[in-house]
């Protein structure tokens, strides 16, 4: 009880300076509020040159994709690699690899066992549409890594839907029918090689005595005219190397959590 | 009274919301009992401060961040004939237009690491639940405490 | 940008959360937890965050959700508060 009020008491303390800090903030809306248009008599917000320059720099209307993939690519790259550490860490954590694994607490749910039934007939309907419905998933999901130049997507939006469809595949089917196809040495090497494509992308314009991710540098790898066009195309590779990380780590972090990490049975 | 809802709330009601929903979250982080629980209550906690960049990001008016093809193709028109230069001219964008795509940028990696911080934290928890066979803090407590005393 | 529409969606979010946070059951909770992520997911659209509410609708109301689920089946649903 003591707990409650010493809770209710720091937050609506943190809640009472929050509110009063709030009456500060710019209109909801307003186009010259600092983070929009700058500080006054300063200088303009950087968000004001990425609208202004990014198709210039580099051919690609969606200035979101741009600003990921290019102009902060820096920081996409160990977002990655965050995503990567998480899912290193939920192996380390959960990952049963003995043998004599029998589970030391029985389990206190009876009614949980008919989940893991496989072959049973409420499943036929459900697994077979789920079956069908899975390879058009993952072709939208290919769409949306590749079409997140011209559109909303890109490689965390179609990354996450493809590691869906091999949930889906699992929570429908049977887990180790979803992992014959994608095994844990698979997600886990994709994983990492996800990584190396977005890196190696980063690491060729060094090749030529350029910087880190500089993929302007690139325009003879891809044969392009110019430069923009070198960096609309490696913008797609680094996509390519998140998706593959994250759908990756998705599936992972599902078949972890679902089996207790010993990869049998089922939700 | 309806002139301070207009002049106060209205024009700020995202972030007051965002002050709603943050305080919740973190209440039901100090005060909350279940595990599960916590982990829901520093979710929501999250989309609180995502709430806040985003509003941030608004403008009266504007259009998504992404540069619609008539604007680009008007770029034909205003194009210099090849005799003059060979070199094509560039559409002019007007940046209050479009909607502030920074924030957008740093909050999408930011929901992503999220769910991958939130799958190590459920992770976490499978474990002691393995170890305590419950997911009850005070029970928790109780047992390491227990365990303290025997030894 | 509708304030109409931006007004209604911040109350049923405040709603949803507090529904979320206060149901006894977990799996109700994990469910409750994602109509909020879809719901906020409605508010980026509304606000022209295309990519934000993209992401959202794939995984808060989607993987998370998942997540939650697997943990609370593997362990025990009924919670104390």
């Amino acid at each position: 009880m003591k707990a409650k009020i010493f809770a209710s008491l720091s937050v609506l303390i943190t809640g009472a300076i929050l509110l009063y800090a709030v009456t500060d903030f710019p209109d909801f809306g307003d186009p010259g509020s600092p983070p929009n248009a700058g500080v006054p008599g300063g200088a303009p917000s950087a968000s004001r040159y990425y609208l202004e320059n990014t198709y210039r720099d580099t051919k690609v209307p969606n200035v979101v994709t741009a600003v990921l993939a290019d102009y902060r690519g820096y920081d996409t790259m160990f977002e990655t690699v965050v995503i990567l550490t998480a899912g290193i860490a939920i192996f380390a954590i959960l990952r049963v690899l003995r043998r004599d694994d029998a589970p030391a607490a029985p389990d206190p749910d009876p009614a949980r066992t008919d989940h893991t039934i496989d072959g049973d007939h409420h499943r036929i309907i459900v697994g077979t549409t789920c079956r069908i419905a899975a390879p058009l998933i993952q072709i939208f999901a290919l769409y949306v890594v590749a079409h997140g130049h011209y559109s909303p997507g890109g490689g965390f939006q179609g990354g996450v839907m493809l590691g869906a469809s091999f949930i889906l595949l699992a929570l429908s089917g049977s887990l180790r029918e979803t992992l014959t196809r994608f095994s844990e040495s698979d997600y886990m090497r994709m994983a990492f090689i996800g990584i190396v494509i977005y890196a190696g992308l980063g690491l060729l314009p060094m090749w030529v005595g350029r910087n880190f991710l500089d993929y302007g540098a690139l325009s003879g790898l891809f044969m392009t005219k110019g430069e923009e066009m070198a960096r609309s195309h490696s913008m797609l590779g680094v996509e390519i190397g998140v998706a593959v990380t994250v759908m990756s780590i998705m599936f992972a972090m599902f078949a972890n959590l679902s089996t207790r990490g010993r990869l049998r049975g089922g939700l | 009274m309806l002139s301070f809802f207009q002049e106060t709330i209205v024009p700020h009601f995202n972030f007051w919301i965002y002050v709603v929903i943050m305080m919740i979250g973190l209440w039901s982080v100090i005060a909350k009992n279940n595990l599960v629980k916590k982990l829901i209550g520093l979710s929501i906690f999250q989309t609180a401060i995502l709430l806040l960049y985003v509003s941030l990001a608004v403008k009266e008016g504007a259009t998504i961040p992404v540069i619609e093809s008539q604007v680009l193709a008007g770029s034909a028109h205003t194009e210099p004939p090849a005799a003059e230069g060979g070199k094509k001219a560039l559409p002019v964008i007007n940046p209050d237009g479009y909607a502030n795509p920074l924030p957008h940028v740093l909050m999408l990696t930011a929901i992503v690491v999220g769910v991958a911080t939130l799958g190590v934290a459920l992770a976490l928890t499978q474990m002691i639940y393995k170890d305590f066979g419950t997911l009850e803090e005070d029970e928790v407590l109780r047992k390491i405490k227990a365990l303290h005393d025997d030894v | 940008m509708i304030v109409t529409f931006d007004i209604i969606i911040l109350i049923f979010l405040v709603v949803a959360a507090i529904i979320a946070l206060s149901v006894k059951d977990l799996l109700a909770a994990a469910m409750v937890f994602s109509i909020y992520g879809f719901l906020i997911c409605l508010l980026w659209a509304e606000m022209g965050a295309v990519d934000v509410a993209f992401t959202e609708a794939t995984v808060g109301a989607g993987v998370s959700t998942v997540l939650i689920v697997a943990t609370v089946l593997n362990t025990r649903r009924r919670s104390s508060d």
